[in-house]
């Protein structure tokens, strides 16, 4: 399935029950330096629109939004390592979570491609 | 009522260089350039980073005589302004009648006769120039300088940068200044000080001629633009306060731990706002003082964050937070009693509901390396 988009900034991909969900590199660009992350514990229920990660950039603490309800069922302990990959590849290897998705009808509605890029005046 | 946000005339040279620009105290001001916070940091502690800081207030105080003008201003302020000596410059504080801090400012013995050259913060010059004023003899003016601009250059190869448009830079001592023509730009206020920790200028200078200079400096490779965000970093890490933030009408400039800045004559002699609290503040000791904190690991504890005891109780709160890059971890700064200010304190932060093993320690975070 093709890459959606929240506005809250978030992309999400979809396999086998399963969203991967990152930030844009919009949102990267906006926060600036992310300098630690704060990754959900898996097992966790997430819901569509609460607060499931934290990014810290030198200037300001910023929430990611679930884009979807589920449960947590992988982090990228990675970027937790090195939180710098959230800027330099933000829509690739810097995704945050794995959400195994229990209401797949949140999905409509969400941006393509061309529609995010309009919605932040691109 | 919306106010009319400003703009310092180097906003086109901002834009052009492609900053993030942000409202701050009433300005649009650049927060960071494309290359980011980070980078800027580094650069400054490293290189050379230019800032503008034509948001601040500048003003004079004029009076037929020197002796006169510091007179008039050591009855809002406490520092030693009689003892300032010819291109001498002194940090110090408005003070409240209760001892509380209006503004932290600086003040020069301007080399114009009976003339105190003063620059306070952005946020509050409008209330400092109404305070100051009102509270002037009628014999003692101030005038404000609207038309200035101001800069900083910071870092430490400011120094050889700034020599190579005029070498009579490198005679400046820390915390006086000196005029002079920098880059054709005749009677260039330039005073060794600044908002970094690192050895470094701030120029002062027309609006008219703020452009060229700004441009004249970032043609030298060693020097690259800095913005508000990496402004706060630097400072931070130096152990600095921070108007609004870590000084307020509710502190004190003794639990601040400003007291360097009162001299022995003033604490003795007094005739400023505040002196019975200062006073007492220093003989009798202090119940809350401002202290660095490490937190461990890596999470920034930021402003507001709740500084409790080992024991798990509410001491205080964090009056400026973040992550420092040269410190490379987070660093903080608070209010706390007296049982919990030595270096080496145990302490927790509590940062969305987990309390974060922290550390009280000495300030600054990272040596403080100004031209002495």
């Amino acid at each position: 399935m093709s890459v959606k988009f929240t506005e809250e900034h978030e992309w999400i991909t979809v396999a086998g029950g399963v969203a991967t969900v990152g930030i844009t590199t919009h949102a990267a660009e906006q926060l600036g330096d992310v300098v630690f992350v704060d990754l959900p514990a898996i097992g966790k229920t997430v819901q569509k629109g609460k607060e499931a990660a934290v990014v810290e950039s030198v200037k300001a603490a910023s929430e990611v939004y679930a884009p979807i309800d589920g449960e947590i069922v992988e982090v990228n302990t990675s970027i937790a390592d090195e939180p710098s990959l959230v800027n330099s590849d933000p829509e690739g290897g810097a995704w945050f979570m794995k959400i195994r998705i229990a209401n797949p009808a949140q999905l409509d509605g969400m941006m393509d491609r061309a529609a995010y890029d309009k919605f932040v005046g691109k | 009522m919306t106010e009319k946000i400003l703009r310092t005339p180097l906003y086109d040279a901002h834009v052009a260089l492609k900053a993030r620009m942000v409202p701050f105290a009433g300005y649009e001001m650049p927060v960071q350039y494309p290359t980011g916070i980070l980078t800027e940091h580094t650069w400054t502690r490293e290189h050379a980073g230019l800032f503008d800081v034509s948001h601040m207030g500048q003003c004079l105080i004029a009076a037929e005589s020197f002796e006169r003008a510091a007179k008039a201003m050591e009855a809002l302020v406490p520092a030693d302004l009689l003892g300032l000596a010819p291109l001498q410059q002194r940090y110090s504080q408005l003070l409240a009648e209760d001892g509380g801090i209006l503004d932290d400012l600086m003040i020069s013995r301007s080399a114009l006769p009976g003339r105190l050259y003063v620059v306070v913060n952005a946020a509050c010059k409008e209330a400092d120039f109404a305070h100051i004023a009102a509270n002037l003899p009628a014999d003692v003016k101030l005038e404000r300088l609207d038309d200035e601009a101001l800069l900083a250059l910071q870092g430490p190869e400011a120094e050889d940068v700034l020599a190579a448009l005029n070498p009579e830079v490198r005679d400046i001592p820390f915390m006086s200044f000196r005029l002079l023509d920098i880059a054709g730009i005749r009677d260039v206020h330039v005073s060794r000080s600044g908002y970094t920790g690192e050895d470094g200028f701030e120029l002062s200078l027309g609006a008219a001629d703020v452009v060229k200079l700004w441009n004249t400096l970032l043609a030298d490779a060693r020097v690259k633009p800095i913005g508000l965000g990496a402004r706060d970093s630097l400072r931070l890490e130096g152990g600095l306060c921070l108007y609004g933030h870590d000084i307020d009408t509710t502190t004190s400039p003794i639990e601040a731990g400003l007291q360097w800045s009162i001299a022995k004559r003033r604490r003795e002699e007094g005739g400023f706002p505040g002196h019975d609290r200062i006073k007492n503040e220093l003989t009798s000791g202090l119940k809350r003082q401002r202290v660095g904190i490490r937190p461990e690991g890596r999470l920034p504890a930021r402003e507001g964050s709740v500084i409790q005891n080992a024991a798990g109780r509410e001491i205080g709160r964090v009056t400026s937070g973040g992550f420092g890059p040269t410190v490379n971890g987070p660093v903080a700064m608070g209010y706390v009693d007296k049982a919990h200010a030595a270096p080496g304190t145990p302490l927790f932060l509590v940062v969305r509901d987990k309390a974060i093993p922290a550390t009280v320690v000495k300030l600054p975070f990272v040596p403080n390396r100004f031209k002495r």
